[in-house]
């Protein structure tokens, strides 16, 4: 056992879960800010998918992996749209359309692979990371955290743009109040359906990234449901980070760490089953709120279509 | 006199006004159910052509075996039993403003207890007696599966929205583990649990391939609807979901109403799960699960909470899923494009509902 947590091996679980945790984050990140404004995009994952998608299709097709990370951005919003269109504009139930965002983004990516790639299951070539001089000399967690590519870095410098916009931004005091109280917002002069439009269009943006890192970054390649849930686990970081987005970043390594250990163990020969790790999160998680549970803080009007005018 | 016989017919008047306004509202229902289901079809119909398949042989294959050919229509009517289970345990939570979206964990968690207990029960007991039991047993691990959710819904706050969520990531995997250490079936290699044998699964209904556990979830989704709308127990859920402050003002015990909410809701859906398995399955592979609940939610926000809505939108959904599943076989295609078409038909559902609540404010206005 204690041959097993070598220097090489502790480095790899740690790549492994900054690499699996950055989806997470640019999900969380999306949907906090969704949820801030009083949206719950329950289709996120369906996003995400759509870009990792189209974010595979872009850097397949160009041998770009940013031409690829920008399609993927741009698949994402193209979701969000729609989701935009019919629930914030035409206050249609948000459930429901993103349950049906989701399934019809499982569909269409799923049959798209089929058409195309089934037959060859190309792969994109590994990814040059960007190396961080000095920093990536640390052992153990230099190789780890400073050695990846670029857009591990933007995507942790997002949260500390996302932590700025929140405290210090008039956009910021706005995304609130189109949660807590909308109707006051709109009396006070801004536009509800502006402001919960660019929380939705910005949720799409960074899902649809997230995805396209997966594919691209992550596994190289295309499959079918690649996600796999990630999404659904961007909401539940989003709700328990209570409208912090640190939380959202330590939250997503908590569970790249644990992802990232199902596999490093089974390289290591290990014979558990990795549903029995893929469980830790989720126990603690539990166990966290069991033992501390406050009331949680979530925007008042959470899911609450706005209506002008409507009591 | 007269003027007395003027009444009674000014009533039978009214009366029949009634029925025809009733009957008309019923057929504009229909059709407002129907006309959106077909400009879906059609939508999703351009898409099959853009693939390159032949809508019309799609389609015709999906009905045919969905809903014309005899073992086709059996099959649809047994995958609607779990799905009806499922569909009742969220309506009474949705209605009582709880959005239980743990319905899968629950689900699966009593399809791996019904297939664990009742090959083992059988073994020393009469076969009807464990398929009792193992059922009673699936339904109290869905039941506790849900109280930690409850709990911290009802004494602490905490959004169940979240915690159903974490609980059914956890049930999936938890079920998983089970499948795989505890109750594997140590003569295959496949692993999955022991297999009960077909005979002693739930009767089939007369000479056909249905399943009888249709009639149980029947029974349950009706009843859950007549307890949502005809009891007091039902109204005082309608009031917490409708306004929790005031249910709490009215002197209504909320937590205590929450966690009854919570368990009736996670035991129909583990419920559902037994069902699957004491009447079709038989086992549990390990990495199953089906995700039914993820379709379940929307048709049932689409049915308005309605419990006979509810039937006729699963009805539908049980021949979209049947249905695309030999299509796609027969055509083939992976059988995910019936994901897509389901998607397409709630969507452009819920734009018609939309419109039409649209239309009816104008009218009154």
């Amino acid at each position: 056992m204690s041959d097993l947590f070598t220097n090489v091996f502790l480095s790899a679980l740690l790549f492994g879960a900054v690499t699996a945790a950055v989806p997470l984050l640019l999900a969380g990140l999306g949907e906090q800010m969704s949820e801030k404004s009083g949206v719950l995009n329950i289709g996120i994952e369906g996003m995400m998918l759509m870009g990792a998608y189209t974010g595979f299709l872009g850097a397949y097709l160009t041998n770009s992996l940013w031409f690829g990370f920008l399609t993927g951005a741009v698949g994402g919003l193209l979701v969000s749209c729609i989701m935009v269109i019919l629930c914030v504009r035409h206050g249609l139930n948000q459930i429901v359309i993103g349950i049906g965002l989701t399934l019809g983004c499982e569909g269409l990516t799923a049959l798209l692979h089929h058409f195309q790639f089934s037959r060859t299951y190309p792969r994109l070539p590994a990814a040059d990371p960007t190396v961080i001089p000095i920093l990536s000399d640390i052992p153990v967690i230099g190789p780890a955290f400073f050695k990846q590519h670029l857009l591990v870095y933007i995507a942790v410098l997002l949260v500390f743009v996302a932590t700025f916009i929140y405290r210090r931004t008039q956009l910021g005091l706005n995304l609130q109040a189109a949660g807590d109280k909308p109707a006051a917002l709109d009396v006070s002069g801004v536009d509800v359906f502006r402001t919960r439009a660019f929380a939705v269009l910005a949720t799409g943006t960074l899902a649809g990234l997230g995805g396209a890192y997966m594919a691209n970054i992550g596994a190289g390649i295309f499959v079918p449901f690649i996600t796999n849930g990630a999404g659904f686990l961007g909401i539940v970081l989003a709700m328990l980070a209570r409208g912090r987005p640190v939380w959202v970043l330590i939250g997503a390594m908590v569970f790249g760490i644990c992802l990232s250990l199902t596999t490093a163990l089974q390289v290591a020969g290990i014979n558990i089953p990795t549903d029995l790790i893929q469980m830790i999160p989720f126990l603690a998680v539990m166990a966290m709120l069991i033992m501390f549970g406050r009331r949680s803080t979530l925007p008042a009007a959470l899911g609450i279509p706005y209506e002008r005018g409507a009591r | 006199m007269s003027a007395h016989t003027a009444t009674t017919n000014a009533a039978t008047d009214i009366d029949a006004s009634h029925a025809k306004q009733a009957r008309k509202a019923f057929l504009k229902r229909i059709a407002m159910t129907l006309g959106p289901i077909l400009i879906a079809l059609v939508i999703a119909g351009l898409l099959l052509l853009a693939f390159g398949i032949n809508p019309l042989t799609y389609y015709s294959y999906v009905i045919d075996r969905g809903l014309f050919s005899p073992s086709g229509v059996q099959q649809t009517l047994t995958r609607m039993a779990p799905l009806l289970f499922i569909a009742a345990g969220l309506i009474v939570a949705f209605r009582a403003g709880i959005w239980n979206l743990g319905a899968d964990g629950q689900f699966l968690l009593g399809a791996v207890t019904a297939a664990a207990a009742a090959p083992y029960l059988a073994d020393f007991l009469p076969v009807w007696l464990a398929v009792v039991l193992a059922f009673l047993l699936a339904t109290l691990i869905a039941v506790a599966w849900s109280l930690v959710p409850a709990l911290l819904r009802a004494y602490q706050g905490i959004n169940e929205i979240i915690t159903t969520l974490m609980m059914t990531f956890l049930g999936t995997s938890f079920a998983n583990v089970m499948v795989k250490l505890v109750f594997l079936d140590p003569s295959t290699t496949v692993p999955q649990t022991r297999t009960l044998p077909v005979t002693d699964r739930l009767p089939r209904l007369f000479d056909t391939t249905i399943t009888s556990g249709l009639v149980f979830a029947l029974v349950a989704i009706i009843a859950v609807h007549l307890m949502m709308t005809r009891t007091a127990f039902g109204l005082k859920l309608r009031i917490v979901g409708a306004n929790p402050r005031a249910a709490v003002h009215s002197g209504l015990g909320v937590p205590l109403l929450t966690v009854a909410v919570f368990a009736i809701s996670a035991g129909l859906c583990g419920m559902g799960g037994a069902i699957d398995i004491l009447g079709v399955q038989g086992n549990v592979r390990a990495n199953w699960n089906p995700a039914y609940a993820l379709m379940v939610v929307p048709m049932v926000f689409l049915a308005r909470f309605n419990g006979f809505a509810s039937i006729a939108f699963v009805l539908l959904l049980s021949v979209m899923q049947i249905g695309g599943e030999s299509a796609a076989r027969r055509l083939g295609v992976p059988n995910v494009f019936t994901l897509l078409l389901v998607s397409i038909v709630l969507i452009v559902l819920a734009i018609a509902e939309y419109i039409d609540h649209r239309h009816n404010n104008s009218v009154k206005a």
